[in-house]
């Protein structure tokens, strides 16, 4: 399929946007990647996620798809070729997604609670929160990864992508506050995890450095802080 | 045949049917466990210890949570009657809904309802525009499966059953022909399959239950 076929509008630190980039990697799709300014929605995007107006959206031919963990799937099933993404039993599939949802309706927004935090007290409960978060993570990927590396098992899966996605932006809030969350005493497996993820080739391109990300956070605040035009 | 399904449910929960719904639909027998909110059982807090709520399915002794991953655990285990289209980008558009049914229409009309003053204005706004967006999808079609009911239909199934209970407990009325004609066609076909005339909560019982619902958020409000 010729690379114009398959668009991802995004923008390069999102962590959702990352969702769908790492899985055509993992299919050897290529795509365009059409990336959003800060402040501004682009037509294309306005035209093809009409409902919510959020990056990212795939488009497939000229048909969009929306909501990072259902292109993922759709990705999975439009590429239907190995290597899969979802895991292959219903059961497995059912707990990828179980924790894929879960890391976003409760870890990211408890990630954004340690930033949004006023004084001290309810930072250190915001981030006995996460690392309580990851604690559970930590057991679920030592129940899903059956001797592999990845929650995917031997080679990284749909929940490897959910949760990895947030790496980055997590670096970025432990540089931030000097705390660790994902730590050798309490997670080592996904400490290691965490390493082995960031270095697959399906995803090292798609990952933004550390750094670049927490300059991003700077400007982005200051943004959000700016009064309205 | 040697399976065991277990659901543990409640009678009212919205949640609960579109599972006892899926079941149904693909022959599968199952045991139901009823469960007391207000005093979990232990099975229930074992199985679903982050939530602790209903529904949980118990396949062979493996649970399964929340109630969109059940739907696709039991459309992914058992052939008969397919839930999802074939269709990859079917099935995306399927999933971009009933994501969007629970975020944002469930919450939205629950709020509308139910609760009074600025918080109801505002949730009412969202209600009508989320369910526009609804009645888009329905329009040409007898259900949101097409001719036949599908993976969104039993999303949305609460909508066909609670909507008249929740106008004859409030007296409230967003759901009009002149606004979302296709919506009522809709409700009145769900409701008129036999699968859901034998399988739905008890209107009556239902109907005291959002009367206490609304006087508790009232007396709330006052205090």
């Amino acid at each position: 399929m010729a690379k114009s076929e398959v668009k991802v509008l995004g923008a390069w630190p999102s962590p959702f946007v990352m969702r769908p980039r790492i899985a055509l990697n993992i299919k050897s799709v290529e795509y365009e990647f059409l990336q959003e300014t800060l402040g501004s929605k682009s037509e294309l995007l306005l035209k093809s996620n009409p409902v919510h107006k959020k990056i990212p959206v795939l488009i497939h031919g000229d048909k969009p798809v929306c909501e990072s963990l259902i292109i993922v799937e759709y990705i999975d099933e439009a590429w239907s070729s190995a290597p899969s993404i979802l895991p292959s039993h219903p059961y497995d599939r059912a707990i990828a997604r179980f924790w894929a949802a879960y890391v976003d309706e409760k870890l990211f927004p408890s990630m954004k609670e340690i930033v949004s935090a006023d004084g001290e007290e309810t930072k250190k409960v915001a981030i006995q929160q996460v690392v309580d978060g990851l604690v559970l993570l930590e057991d679920a990927y030592t129940k899903c990864r059956k001797g592999g590396q990845f929650f995917g098992g031997e080679q990284i899966g749909y929940l490897d992508i959910a949760f990895g996605s947030y790496l980055g932006w997590l670096r970025v809030t432990e540089k931030f506050n000097q705390v660790k969350l994902l730590d050798e005493a309490k997670t080592p497996g996904l400490v290691k995890w965490a390493e082995a993820f960031c270095s697959h080739p399906a995803v090292k391109d798609v990952m933004p450095e550390t750094d670049k990300l927490a300059e991003f956070a700077k400007v982005l605040a200051k943004a959000r802080a700016a009064p309205p035009k | 045949m040697g399976e065991e399904v277990k659901l543990l449910k409640t009678w009212s929960s919205p949640f609960v049917w579109r599972v006892v719904w899926a079941l149904k639909l693909k022959g599968v027998e199952y045991v139901s466990v009823e469960e007391d909110l207000s005093n979990k059982s232990p099975l229930l807090l074992q199985c679903n210890p982050i939530y602790k709520r209903v529904p949980v399915l118990i396949h062979n002794g493996k649970s399964i949570a929340e109630s969109l991953i059940i739907l696709e655990y039991i459309d992914g285990t058992w052939n008969s009657y397919p839930l999802l289209p074939e269709d990859p980008h079917d099935k995306a558009t399927s999933r971009f809904w009933a994501k969007f049914a629970d975020d944002k229409v469930l919450p939205s009309v629950w709020v509308a309802y139910l609760k009074q003053g600025k918080e109801q204005e505002e949730a009412t706004v969202s209600a009508l525009e989320n369910l526009k967006y609804i009645e888009q999808e329905l329009r040409g079609k007898k259900f949101f499966g097409g001719e036949s009911i599908g993976f969104l239909d039993l999303v949305l199934g609460w909508l066909a059953i609670y909507v008249n209970v929740l106008e004859d407990a409030t007296g409230l009325n967003m759901i009009t022909q002149d606004t979302f004609p296709c919506l009522l066609e809709w409700i009145q076909s769900f409701t008129d399959l036999p699968l859901i005339q034998e399988n739905h909560p008890p209107k009556d019982k239902l109907i005291t239950k959002f009367q206490v619902l609304v006087e508790s958020y009232t007396a709330k409000n006052a205090s």
